[in-house]
């Protein structure tokens, strides 16, 4: 965080008969100078720091604390020292559930990934319509229930119109979200319905970043658009790309919402991702040291996923210019 | 400039501090000394409460009662979230299942001082809510029974009587009259029963019966009238039992019978069923069910299913030669952070009088637990045209019916939690019903904590 580096080390007196009387400009005074910006500072990052104290670092340090001890919100915490983390290694729920999770993400963000690149690549090949753009956002603008809902609607089994096509096509119908194989795939589909188009204007942005010319002089040396795609667009958005896998990695991690509207972890805990298991640990069942333990879980495979992420992308560095 | 940043931390501050007692407010916000608040889930319910308000307001002058309806999972919620932040209503409808919780989170108020007699009301209805400590935590409110709806256009195209169905008897070992009954009334998309020589189990355009899920614990509108009627019970003990009996071989045969009935192709399989868009009163409305056992508190439900004539049954006659139903009521609890107990104390005691529950009962949507609301709504459902018998005969004749309340114990979200993947486990997936035992020892081993 730098602040007020823009200050000059000295500054010309104001007029030349005051010459005489400016002391030369001593360190002290740049300082307490500097401090008076740095003071403004405080005062404009004081909400953004007070909504970080209060919002995230407290939540965390606390959640931490209660991983260590047997919690249920309305009597004291009670100190169990490693009881948690020692009831989550040997808990087979939370492994399945890592599983269910793993293999969400998997899907989630393979299918989300190369589908918003090639919408992403043909919105800036093909078209300049603002409308298309638009359009390839509106799943996005729906709430994740309404959706989740809506897609429940249409699958379901009996009576949802996307089974009634199948059957009248002669096909058998499918369980899409009632059956243990089908409704992991599904609710991930459903998921990037949903974000495809985000993610699509994300990777277009960073498109829009690479110089035309490139294109151009790719295209006098006889390029096809193949070519040009693995050549040039692929290198150069890396850095973009590696932003929205780590931002959609870990937002994929977390889902919930959908699964708590569609199956409710079911059928027979296979939906059951990490975080509707601490969901249901925490609100339904009340053990909240337990909840907890899980979610640090969760934080330190989050934290190491990304750091992985952010080594191998080299997400920090352009190949640009 | 000094001044300046004074004034902007001055204003920081009192903004950030304006947002938390903002906060606080809100809580506060409805209780006080002459308000009582109150919360329900039931929006069939509310007009028939507000009009008890208005009694209770006439008969108390100064005091309002403030009512909230909230949907079932919403609720749940909400009011554990109220009781952690202490924005919990003063009275709350309370149900069985979340009663041992609460009791053990030490949430409720003791409602000894209300006076409230087992003989005032149906048998059994108010002993459910004295809690472990054997003080009473809820005054009763209301009951229901479970019956089996069936469409009756249905039924006579398959040439069965009403007297036919009220006279169905089952065996976990080949299902009685009352799986032959289902099978008859299962027609597979070539038109033939499921009884019949041909019948095409992979598909079927109608079922015999309609799916409600793996039941998770308690089973209520699934396995559990052919549980209790083949003799089981949840617990050792009635009440606040130590030992789930999941392990116990009739229950195992009556679950591996019952899930049997959808691999024979006379319920449908777990995958099409949904707990949000396809439980078994959507599956009778869409005419993909021809019968479906279901709860009292979905009487109103079936009567309105358009182009549907949807009449009810008994529960069938088990092994041990009576019929079964849960007989599950609700209550309600005062909470313990109520800020106007007094008030709130005063209300539960009009919501569990006669007075209050006769007004309930002439809305006919929920049977009163009182005999006298009973009777109140059984008059206002025959007003309607609906027939109630088969709910209220298993409360009246003890000789042949059995009646068996929700499984009363400490931990029962555990139990829940654990049990709801076993059975769908069983259902869904064809694991053996010998898998129980393992859960159950898991969840006895929660409960002997």
């Amino acid at each position: 965080m730098t602040i007020a580096s823009s200050s000059p080390p000295s500054r010309l007196p104001a007029g030349g008969a005051t010459e005489t009387r400016s002391k030369p400009r001593t360190r002290r005074d740049d300082v307490s100078e500097n401090r008076g910006d740095g003071r403004l500072a405080a005062v404009f990052i004081a909400p953004a720091l007070l909504g970080f104290l209060v919002f995230l670092l407290w939540p965390t340090l606390r959640g931490i604390y209660l991983s260590f001890t047997r919690f249920n919100l309305l009597t004291p915490a009670e100190w169990v020292g490693l009881d948690n983390y020692v009831r989550m290694v040997n808990d087979p729920i939370f492994w399945d559930s890592l599983a269910v999770t793993v293999e969400y993400v998997v899907i989630n963000i393979g299918v989300q990934t190369v589908a918003a690149l090639a919408i992403a690549v043909l919105l800036q090949r093909l078209t300049r319509s603002a409308m298309l753009r638009g359009i390839v956002l509106t799943p996005y603008l729906m709430s994740n229930v309404v959706a989740g809902l809506v897609w429940l609607w249409i699958l379901d089994t009996q009576l949802g119109i996307g089974n009634e096509i199948i059957s009248a096509l002669g096909a058998d119908r499918i369980p899409f979200l009632a059956d243990e194989t089908w409704a992991i795939p599904t609710i991930a589909l459903i998921n990037v319905w949903r974000h495809v188009g985000y993610t699509a204007l994300l990777l277009f942005a960073g498109l829009q970043a690479i110089p035309n010319d490139m294109y151009e002089a790719a295209r006098v040396d006889g390029a096809s658009e193949w070519r040009m795609f693995w050549r040039i667009t692929m290198p150069l958005l890396r850095p973009v790309l590696a932003v929205v896998l780590i931002m959609t990695v870990i937002g994929s991690f977390q889902v919930f919402d959908t699964v708590a509207v569609t199956t409710a972890g079911g059928p027979a805990n296979a939906t059951n991702v990490l975080q509707y298991y601490i969901y249901g640990s925490a609100f339904g069942r009340f053990q909240f040291g337990y909840a907890s333990a899980m979610s640090v879980a969760l934080l330190v495979v989050l934290s190491a996923i990304t750091i992985l992420q952010y080594r191998l992308t080299r997400a920090g560095r352009t190949d640009l210019g | 400039m000094r001044i300046r940043l004074r004034t902007l931390v001055a204003a920081t501050g009192a903004l950030a501090l304006s947002l938390v007692s903002g906060c606080a407010q809100q809580g506060a916000a409805g209780s006080s000394a002459n308000t009582v608040t109150y919360w329900l889930w039931d929006a069939n319910q509310l007009p028939a409460y507000q009009a008890c308000a208005k009694g209770f307001e006439k008969e108390n002058p100064g005091l309002n009662v403030k009512i909230t309806q909230l949907g079932w999972s919403d609720y749940w919620t909400k009011l554990t979230a109220g009781f952690i932040a202490g924005t919990q209503p003063d009275v709350f409808t309370d149900h069985i299942q979340n009663f041992g919780q609460y009791a053990d989170l030490k949430v409720l108020e003791p409602l000894d001082d209300l006076g409230i007699e087992d003989s005032d009301y149906q048998p059994g209805l108010a002993a459910n809510w004295i809690g472990k400590d054997g003080h009473r935590y809820g005054a009763p409110k209301d009951w229901d029974t479970v019956a089996l709806f069936y469409n009756s256009k249905m039924t006579k195209d398959a040439g069965l009587t009403a007297e036919q169905l009220n006279s169905l008897a089952w065996n976990p070992e080949d299902g009685g009259t009352f799986e032959k009954t289902i099978a008859h009334l299962t027609i597979d998309r070539n038109g033939k029963r499921g009884d019949e020589p041909g019948f095409d189990k992979n598909n079927v355009k109608v079922y015999g019966m309609a799916s409600n899920g793996g039941g998770f614990g308690d089973g209520q509108t699934q396995w559990s009238n052919f549980a209790a009627s083949a003799g089981w019970s949840y617990l050792d003990k009635p009440r606040w039992g130590t030992k789930y009996q999941y392990d116990s071989k009739t229950f195992q045969s009556v679950v591996k019978w019952y899930f049997g009935l959808a691999k024979k192709g006379y319920m449908p399989p777990l995958s099409d069923y949904n707990v949000q868009s396809n439980q078994a009163n959507t599956q009778v409305a869409a005419g993909k069910a021809a019968t479906a056992f279901d709860g009292a508190w979905m009487i109103s439900s079936y009567a309105g299913f358009k182009g549907r004539d949807i009449k009810t049954a008994l529960t069938p006659v088990g092994p041990t030669g009576k019929r079964a139903t849960m007989m599950n009521g609700l209550a309600d609890s005062v909470t313990k952070a109520s800020e106007n107990k007094a008030g709130a104390k005063k209300w539960v005691a009009y919501l569990a009088s006669d007075q209050c529950q006769k007004v309930v009962g002439g809305y006919g949507v929920v049977f009163p637990a009182t005999p006298a609301g009973t009777e109140a709504a059984v008059a206002a459902y025959r007003k309607k045209g609906i027939d109630v018998s088969s709910f209220t005969e298993p409360v009246a004749d003890k000789k042949n019916f059995r009646t068996f309340s929700y499984p009363i114990a400490s931990y029962s979200a555990d139990m829940t939690a654990l049990m709801s993947p076993a059975m769908e486990d069983i259902y869904g997936n064809g694991k053996p019903v010998s898998s129980l035992d393992q859960t159950n020892e898991q969840i006895n081993l929660i409960l002997s904590q």
